[in-house]
């Protein structure tokens, strides 16, 4: 077998919570080095899709398969083990407000990798080098910008040496001028083969980088394909004309 | 001029009266402070445990811990005193008066200070859990790395509120017969029959303890604090 | 443990009544007349002069550092040393009195301090005198900002006037501890007293929480 091998499958995932159905039937699958874009409306479960995903949420139905072994989402070990493999980037950040930028990237590697002080931190000052924040490895969460706010979160899931990275619209928090960087360490990611789902609203970047497109809407996905075909000028679709809109602003 | 010189005298007798029972006065506040930082470990152990059971718990379990802080905020600490003896001669139990007087004030401050873990956990920043498990965090590690470190944090202010609330009610103590500040104050006073002067004495003692120990917790706040850090009780996602 | 029926019908709970009587007559005035009390020290600390500010500050700094035990046995027992004499009931209600209001001003000086300056100038700016600026702006926006602290002062009121017994007032303590020293049933009796006092704080906090609800302001927050 020469194609490539698929390393996550999600099969069609759901969730209903109380009367209102949140998720249905979402399903997609990832190759090593892909980049898959989630786009489509705010309260189209984006957001939801990839917290269900990591299992962050538990979805009602559905299964996922990540290279090649079912996850079975009642043994909290398993999902604990999943869950360093797929690492998650969010748009609040998240950082732990109690702990500086090092000791934010160095933290799981000592509770969850059960690596030793000294280690952890040095490999916390490689990820932090690798984002640029040398200069910031001792600063608390309020003390950093946005940007870099978000890059010690990148840092710190990278840590983690993640199979894939989820990201929930990784610079919608950030102000204009800080989106850039955190964009720089997305394409250099892609650019060493990191296999990626990101949700966003970034549409030049979407053109420009991803491996294909998955529109969204009301908790279904309804298109997905590559960018060439569905933002082609000869087709009319529904990822087009939401594309469209938000060229228009 | 004779007057002056009865007052006088009747001054200097006072304060001969004051500086004689001091020592002893002084000598109770090791009870005091030994029944006020008993009965906060006890609260801090088990007021934890509390907040964490009545915040990540099972329905069932909050449930218990809403109805141990309803009873234990509705009885007033002498009623508890009390109890707490009736319950310790009914068991069989020694009768030792600090012992009860630590356990029952412990016990009553275990449900305020629940209440304040509770609070602080609530006010952490949205997704710290939710973060901790997408890096593959088990609940406990998260609870225990995460979690508690910034809820104690936050607790500092409430917890030197309780501080003086304790030393507070612990002057009620010298009802079961324990040797405090108060107990001695009273025993003093009624000895020498110079009431006013001792009970203003002892009134300055605790004033006295109060002001170090809140000095010296708010110096605990300063060390423990992180630029910037403070609770947003916004968004609560846990 | 057999329930004894005639014990609590015919000497514990007609006991606990009468003192029930006396607790109430304790706490209703020193709340309300507390409370008043507050509201007026609250104020002259947060807008009196230089001097009142800091005789006010005192005041409160060292009844709010003294534990209430004290006070009343400093206002039964000393006191008549300077010639004022207190009845238990009266000593009782004067220390309840003194302590409540050095605890309610604090609230209702954080309440005011917390208005922000923004309202007041919004308001001078509508062309609202000073009193009408108190009176529509401040007090509304205070009150509610006080509310949830002097409620729970005074759920802290009905608690500590169990103290009362300390000076020989006969109320719920006081009965109780009669009766339970006379049958040496403590555990049977402190369990009942507490359940007035609990059946009393539960009330307080309905009653509140109902008052809280009903001046509850959209995104207005208490604190």
């Amino acid at each position: 077998m020469t194609a490539k091998q698929p390393v996550l499958e999600v099969h069609n995932i759901g969730l209903t919570v109380g009367s209102k159905t949140i998720l249905e039937d979402c399903s997609l699958t990832l190759c090593p080095g892909e980049l898959k874009v989630l786009i489509g409306p705010s309260g189209a479960g984006k957001s939801t899709f990839l917290q269900c995903i990591n299992f962050l949420q538990m979805p009602d139905t559905g299964h996922i398969i990540l290279e090649g072994k079912t996850i079975d989402q009642k043994n909290k070990a398993a999902l604990c083990t999943y869950r360093t493999k797929v690492g998650m980037i969010f748009q609040d950040f998240k950082l732990f407000d109690h702990l500086n930028a090092l000791d934010n990237v160095a933290i799981a590697l000592r509770k969850v990798r059960g690596m030793t002080k000294n280690a952890a931190k040095e490999r916390a000052l490689q990820e932090l080098a690798r984002v640029n924040l040398s200069e910031q490895t001792t600063l608390y969460p309020a003390q950093l910008s946005g940007g870099q706010k978000q890059r010690v979160a990148f840092a710190r899931a990278l840590a983690m040496d993640p199979i894939i990275l989820l990201l929930d619209e990784p610079t919608s928090a950030l102000d204009p001028e800080l989106v850039g960087e955190v964009l720089t360490v997305i394409r250099d990611l892609a650019s060493h083969g990191m296999t990626m789902i990101m949700a966003t609203h970034q549409m030049d970047f979407i053109r420009s980088i991803s491996t294909e497109i998955i529109f969204m809407e009301k908790g279904r996905i309804v298109e997905q394909g590559a960018p060439e075909s569905l933002l082609n000028d000869a087709v009319q679709s529904r990822t087009k004309q939401f594309y469209q809109s938000l060229s228009s602003l | 001029m004779e007057t002056f010189t009865s007052l006088f005298a009747g001054a200097l007798k006072t304060m001969h009266v004051v500086l004689d029972a001091l020592p002893s006065i002084v000598s109770g506040s090791v009870v005091t402070l030994g029944i006020v930082f008993g009965a906060l470990t006890i609260g801090l152990v088990i007021g934890l445990f509390f907040a964490l059971l009545h915040v990540y718990g099972a329905p069932w379990q909050r449930l218990l811990v809403s109805l141990y802080v309803w009873f234990f905020r509705g009885f007033p600490i002498l009623v508890l005193l009390f109890l707490g003896y009736g319950c310790f001669a009914a068991m069989g139990l020694p009768m030792h008066p600090f012992l009860i007087a630590t356990i029952v004030l412990g016990l009553t401050s275990c449900a305020y200070q629940s209440q304040i873990f509770r609070g602080a956990i609530l006010s952490l920043r949205g997704g710290q859990m939710q973060a901790a498990r997408a890096l593959g965090m088990r609940d406990s590690q998260a609870i225990f790395s995460i979690i508690i470190p910034q809820a104690l944090r936050l607790s500092i202010p409430g917890w030197t509120n309780e501080y003086s609330i304790l030393l507070k009610d612990s002057a009620i103590c010298f009802v079961l017969g324990t040797q405090d500040i108060m107990a001695k104050t009273a025993f003093a006073a009624a000895r020498t029959h110079e009431h006013l002067a001792l009970y203003a004495a002892a009134g300055v003692l605790y004033f006295f303890l109060t002001l170090v120990i809140v000095k010296l917790l708010n110096r605990v706040e300063q060390a423990f604090h992180i630029p910037g850090y403070t609770s947003s009780s916004g968004e609560q996602n846990l | 443990m057999d329930i004894d029926v005639a014990f609590f019908q015919n000497d514990l709970l007609p006991a606990l009544n009468r003192g029930l009587w006396v607790s109430l007559a304790l706490i209703i005035p020193a709340s309300t007349i507390g409370f008043v009390c507050g509201i007026i020290l609250g104020c002259a600390r947060t807008f009196g002069s230089r001097f009142v500010k800091k005789l006010g500050d005192a005041f409160t700094a060292l009844v709010r550092g003294v534990p209430l035990a004290i006070q009343l046995l400093f206002i039964y027992y000393a006191l008549p040393k300077l010639g004022i004499y207190f009845e238990p009931y009266g000593a009782a209600l004067t220390a309840f009195i003194i302590c409540t209001s050095a605890y309610q001003s604090e609230y209702v000086r954080g309440a005011l301090l917390s208005i922000r300056r923004g309202q007041i100038l919004a308001a001078k700016a509508l062309g609202f005198t000073p009193m009408k600026t108190i009176l529509f702006i401040i007090i509304p926006q205070a009150a509610r900002r006080a509310l949830p602290g002097c409620g729970n002062e005074i759920i802290y009121l009905i608690k500590y006037s169990s103290l009362a017994y300390l000076v020989t007032c006969m109320e719920l303590m006081g009965e109780g501890k009669v009766v339970a020293s006379d049958t040496f049933r403590f555990m049977e009796v402190f369990l009942v007293v507490g359940l007035y006092y609990l059946a009393m704080v539960t009330l307080a906090t309905l009653l509140l929480n109902a008052i809280e609800r009903k001046s509850h302001i959209p995104g207005f927050r208490a604190r």
